[in-house]
């Protein structure tokens, strides 16, 4: 029996165009709480996936119980005594608990007949470990957040499991749900099942684990004894980084304001409210925040796919109802989304067709049909300006790199010449160098006199890129730097600045 | 190093095949059947195919739009019998003895035709719009139409075969431009539609939010486009599309019944879907569905001439329709 129930050695991971995962290691005590922590896009994640057999690694080697094993998929994981309770959670609502905690494993009387009885009865049991009502045929639909999760670590204990990884498990519970579930982890610890922890909250890490891993852009930077560290330590080893030439130099000079949003609040009571800021002509304001603080939720409200309860935009003076993306295309506004295959690109359509979708109404011949030659020449333009590199403009979009779909994306909107750019994630999955040109593309815009408002959950890119940065945290904006005070620790300190229980309710 | 570039040349020899595959079982078919069959290549023959494509090629035609946006239309086949049985109502002769309305004078043709055209986009229109505002999923909503439509065309016909009609009816069906045989008017007007199809779908802004919605809904609406009124159009436009058919189906039988138009719209669907359109959305070209919906007539025709008893057409034309869309997933299985 070796020391370590589980080593992951020297994990590499690339998706297209990014590599995820950099030889990272991760040694693991039965028994324990190991804390894994780094910033959004670190790689935390993609190494769980690696490790569940949701990803199959590049390289690396895991070894079980000091045996090497590999892990296919997910039920192989499973059936191995591995255990995962996920961030997104993914379970079935029309379903019971019981059908949800069993599945993939029924148990049977006669072949391929459920035994439901004993399917039913050992759920309640373990309903009742987790501090829910025994009630395994209840549909799981009807649950609230914080009860599903707690089934899905139901779950995890049922089949178990000797490791159970838990990606941010308390992001929806109440505090005296967290203190429940720190009670179930300390008597899974107690049974020797070790626990891979994942959070972004500081004050949990200390509280619960033995061991703490900090990565960074998809390296291992060390392991330590929880007891070692304090919070300051923690933020500085997850974000301290040497900051080269990596943006381009800002020329612009942010003028007056553009556009204000006082109290803007959605109509879901989870989501974004509250939210007052104001953007300036030629501004690049950043967004920053963790998973889950609703910054694209706040930007789809402003561009009017969701809907809000109150509050107001004014756009240029003038207050506006946005109740549609039309009405904030007509108002000049344009949104590149942060999901670039759901709502971005039109995969299989032409680059040409892509390009043109946007303002097509800009280009009718005797108001019937539209003018081929004229968006030709728009297109051509655009290509030859942005430099996207494709080997024509009806090759379709979806054969092209991250990076140049993006630029193509960002050719649709200027075709509209709007004033403000909403920006979420702008260079999510794109190469280094390519990312060197999106930079170069904003600052240009900016310096044109568009306004930009900027998000990004790579703490660096803002630095480099905005004039301020705007934080926000579960819903709320937390607070606005800018100049000296736009430094990493001070935004991440904003970042994780989350309600108490006492001011919820106040 | 010679292995690796025959194979190389190899695959590329398999794509190219595999990708036009529609296209060369369709030269391949003639060319086997014209040879054992001398008979099959003349004038004759391609009139044939013509007539009985024409109306096919129209309802294919509406059908696409639905398809390309991710959606269906099963009420086409029964538009298409409502919009004969309508037509056949107001164009029978006046000296004819079991007359619907004995006292109705003669009216202009192209009143009716226009009157049927507007009857089945109204009931397109209300397809498209329960699936914009609704929300009620293509499949049913169609489903629903098709039924309702069947119900109306019971209730208008009292369940009669209607006959009779006046040769300026009977004649769009069977005549020919300047009387020549290869020239038949149904071709011609077929042609046409495909021509405004064609147009509409390539030429338009229409058309470009048409692609755009089947090829990704979400960004579309993200993009500004009004996704409730263009998927409105769309039906609309297929349901002109079937009043036409009806029209000249009506004519084309020289009666009609409530059972005509019975399964049109899986024909047509197949048609379009081995013609290229891709039920994934977001891809469809009217060459394509002509092709596709060719392939049906010529496989019928050339099993005719080989002598083969008809109800085995049916087993090949299903294995036809799988084999085309798999072999067209292909495509969108390797970018994967």
């Amino acid at each position: 029996m070796s020391e370590y129930i589980l080593e992951m050695k020297d994990i590499s991971k690339s998706f297209p165009g990014v590599k995820a995962l950099d030889k990272v290691s991760l040694k693991l005590r039965p028994g324990t709480v190991h804390a894994l922590m780094g910033e959004n896009g670190a790689g935390k994640s993609t190494l769980m996936k690696c490790l569940f057999g949701v990803y199959s690694m590049d390289e690396g080697r895991i070894f079980y119980n000091g045996e090497y094993v590999r892990i296919a998929n997910p039920f192989d994981a499973l059936r191995k005594g591995i255990a995962m309770v996920h961030q997104e959670l993914q379970p079935i609502p029309e379903r019971s608990i019981a059908e949800n905690i069993f599945c993939g494993r029924y148990p049977a009387k006669l072949p391929g007949v459920v035994d439901h009885a004993r399917m039913n009865a050992e759920t309640a049991e373990v309903l009742k470990k987790v501090g829910l009502d025994p009630e395994p045929e209840r549909k799981l639909g009807t649950l609230s957040v914080s009860q599903i999760q707690l089934v899905e670590i139901a779950r995890a204990v049922s089949v178990g499991a000797r490791i159970v990884i838990m990606d941010e498990p308390t992001s929806s519970l109440t505090s005296s749900e967290v203190s429940k579930l720190f009670g179930i982890i300390d008597s899974l610890r107690e049974e020797g099942v070790a626990i891979i922890y994942i959070s972004h909250k500081m004050d949990e890490i200390l509280r619960i684990s033995n061991d703490v891993t900090i990565m960074r852009d998809g390296q291992y930077i060390g392991t330590w004894p929880a007891g070692e560290l304090t919070t300051d330590l923690i933020i500085t080893r997850m974000v301290g980084r040497q900051m080269t030439n990596l943006f381009p130099r800002k020329e612009n000079t942010p003028g007056e304001t553009v556009l204000e949003v006082e109290n803007y609040t959605s109509i879901n009571p989870k989501s974004f409210r509250g939210i007052s800021f104001n953007l300036r002509k030629g501004e690049i304001l950043g967004v920053s925040g963790l998973v889950g603080a609703q910054r694209t939720e706040l930007m789809e409200g402003l561009f009017g796919l969701r809907a809000s309860v109150s509050g107001a935009i004014i756009y240029k003076g003038v207050k506006f109802k946005c109740s549609r993306p039309k009405d904030a295309i007509d108002h000049g506004i344009a949104l590149l989304t942060e999901d670039r295959r759901r709502t971005g690109i039109f995969g299989v359509l032409s680059v040409a067709d892509n390009i043109s979708v946007a303002s097509i109404n800009k280009f009718h011949k005797y108001k019937l049909m539209i003018d081929g030659k004229k968006i030709n020449e728009l297109v051509e333009a655009n290509v030859k300006k942005l430099s996207i590199k494709t080997p024509g403009i009806r090759t379709l979009i979806q054969s092209l790199s991250g990076g140049n779909q993006q630029k193509v994306i960002v050719s649709r909107w200027l075709a509209n010449d709007p004033d403000v750019f909403i920006m979420d994630e702008p260079t999510r999955g794109i190469d280094v160098g390519a990312k060197y040109e999106i930079y170069c593309i904003i600052a240009d815009l900016a310096k044109q006199g568009k306004s930009i408002l900027m998000i990004s959950s790579e703490m660096g890119e803002l630095i480099g890129m905005a004039d301020r940065i705007m934080v926000m945290c579960d819903g709320r904006v937390t607070g606005f730097v800018e100049g000296d005070e736009m430094n990493e620790e001070t935004i991440m300190e904003l970042a994780t600045r989350f309600e108490t229980e006492d001011e919820k309710y106040a | 190093m010679l292995e690796a570039v025959k194979g190389v040349q190899g695959k590329k020899v398999i794509n190219f095949l595999l990708n036009n595959a529609i296209i060369i079982l369709l030269v391949a078919i003639s060319i086997v059947v014209g040879i054992l069959r001398p008979s099959f290549f003349s004038t004759l023959t391609a009139s044939n195919l013509m007539r009985n494509t024409a109306a096919r090629f129209i309802i294919a035609l509406g059908v696409s739009g639905c398809l390309i946006t991710r959606g269906t239309d099963l009420s086409a086949g029964r538009s298409v019998g409502l919009a004969a049985c309508i037509a056949a109502t107001f164009m029978q002769r006046s000296d004819y003895a079991s007359k619907v309305y004995p006292n109705m004078g003669d009216v202009n043709i192209l009143l009716v035709l226009l009157g049927v055209v507007l009857v089945a986009v109204m009931f397109g229109a209300i397809n498209g719009t329960v699936i914009s505002f609704l929300n009620v999923p293509p499949f049913i909503a169609t489903l629903g139409m098709q039924t309702i439509i069947y119900g109306i065309c019971l209730v208008f016909t009292g369940a009669q075969p209607i006959g009779g009609f006046r040769e300026v009816y009977t004649n769009v069906a069977s005549g020919s431009l300047f009387g020549i045989t290869v020239l038949p008017y149904l071709a011609i007007i077929s042609a046409v539609c495909g021509v405004i199809m064609w147009f509409v779908y390539n030429k338009t802004a229409h058309g470009k939010y048409l692609y755009a919605i089947g090829g990704n809904e979400n960004a579309a609406e993200v993009n500004g486009i009004n996704t409730r009124r263009t998927k409105i159009i769309i039906y609309a436009t297929a349901g002109a599309m079937y009043g036409l058919a009806g029209f000249l189906l009506g004519g084309k039988a020289g009666g009609t019944s409530v059972n005509l138009g019975w399964g049109y719209e899986l024909e047509a669907i197949a048609g379009c879907t081995i013609g290229g359109v891709s039920t994934n959305g977001g891809v469809g070209r009217v060459s394509g569905i002509l092709v596709g919906v060719l392939v049906f007539e010529l496989l019928r025709i050339a099993m005719q001439f080989m002598g083969v008893e008809p109800s085995y057409t049916y087993i090949v034309q299903g294995l036809v329709i799988v084999l085309a869309v798999a072999v067209d997933m292909r495509k969108y299985v390797a970018k994967k």
